[in-house]
């Protein structure tokens, strides 16, 4: 029920979501993150830390799992170098019902951003780099779902 | 005992290694003890675990507090607040 794909390679989102339409529910939600190229962005590397960040994202989707009744639940999280346009992070849920799905995908989303080993450098047309910075939104989002 | 230790993004940038072997005293008891210990390696270590604020750290591959204690762990890594997703 619950797949966990941590790669480099690009994924296919609308595979991914017709594997979840499948398994029979009446609801299924998505989300797909994708590289902005605001600000002359050229490229966005995501370092993981690779020992781990199976684990931890596994350790999200059992609570997802153990909160909400699930059919199926989806996690495609890319790493390496990736630029503007390139899909970085697909979450997938399939329930019987909307509230459900749209719920934990959610949760999903928002906890991988404060609760998965990645972490974002940017290097911009001019040469510069720098390391993304944690955003308060983020934590608070992650914090309305307790702990 | 000897203990692995990883950075990730800046940290392992200021460091300037990705990983090393350590193997610290008992008196070493926590994650906070650990980063003062490994902060008084090199110039280069306390400029990078300066601002404990902005340290995260998991104990053989989970999310760990700086008062965690390290007792029988065998990895810790260190590295700033995730910003995946």
């Amino acid at each position: 029920m619950i797949a966990i794909q941590i790669q480099r390679e690009a994924f296919d989102p609308g595979a991914l979501q017709a594997d979840l339409e499948a398994l029979g529910g009446g609801g299924v939600a998505t989300f797909t993150g994708v590289v902005r190229g605001e600000g002359g962005l050229s490229e966005l590397v995501l370092e993981h830390h690779a020992a781990m960040t199976t684990k931890a994202v596994r350790a999200i989707a059992d609570r997802a799992a153990a909160r909400w009744t699930l059919l199926g639940l989806t996690i495609v999280h890319r790493h390496g170098s990736l630029v503007p346009g390139d899909r970085i992070v697909f979450v997938g849920v399939a329930a019987r019902h909307r509230g459900p799905a749209l719920e934990a995908c959610a949760f999903l989303i928002d906890w991988l951003k404060t609760h998965a080993p990645f972490w974002k450098r940017e290097t911009f047309a001019d040469g510069t780099t720098r390391w993304v910075e944690p955003r308060a939104e983020d934590d608070a989002a992650a914090a309305r779902w307790g702990g | 005992m000897a203990l692995d230790i990883l950075y990730f993004a800046w940290v392992r940038e200021t460091i300037g290694r990705d990983q090393e072997q350590v193997d610290p005293p008992a008196s070493v008891e926590t994650v906070a003890d650990l980063i003062e210990w490994l902060s008084q390696r090199s110039p280069a270590h306390a400029e990078a675990l300066a601002d404990r604020q902005r340290l995260r750290a998991a104990v053989d591959h989970t999310f760990a507090d700086p008062a965690a204690p390290i007792a029988g762990a065998r990895e810790i890594a260190l590295f700033p607040p995730v910003t995946g997703g």
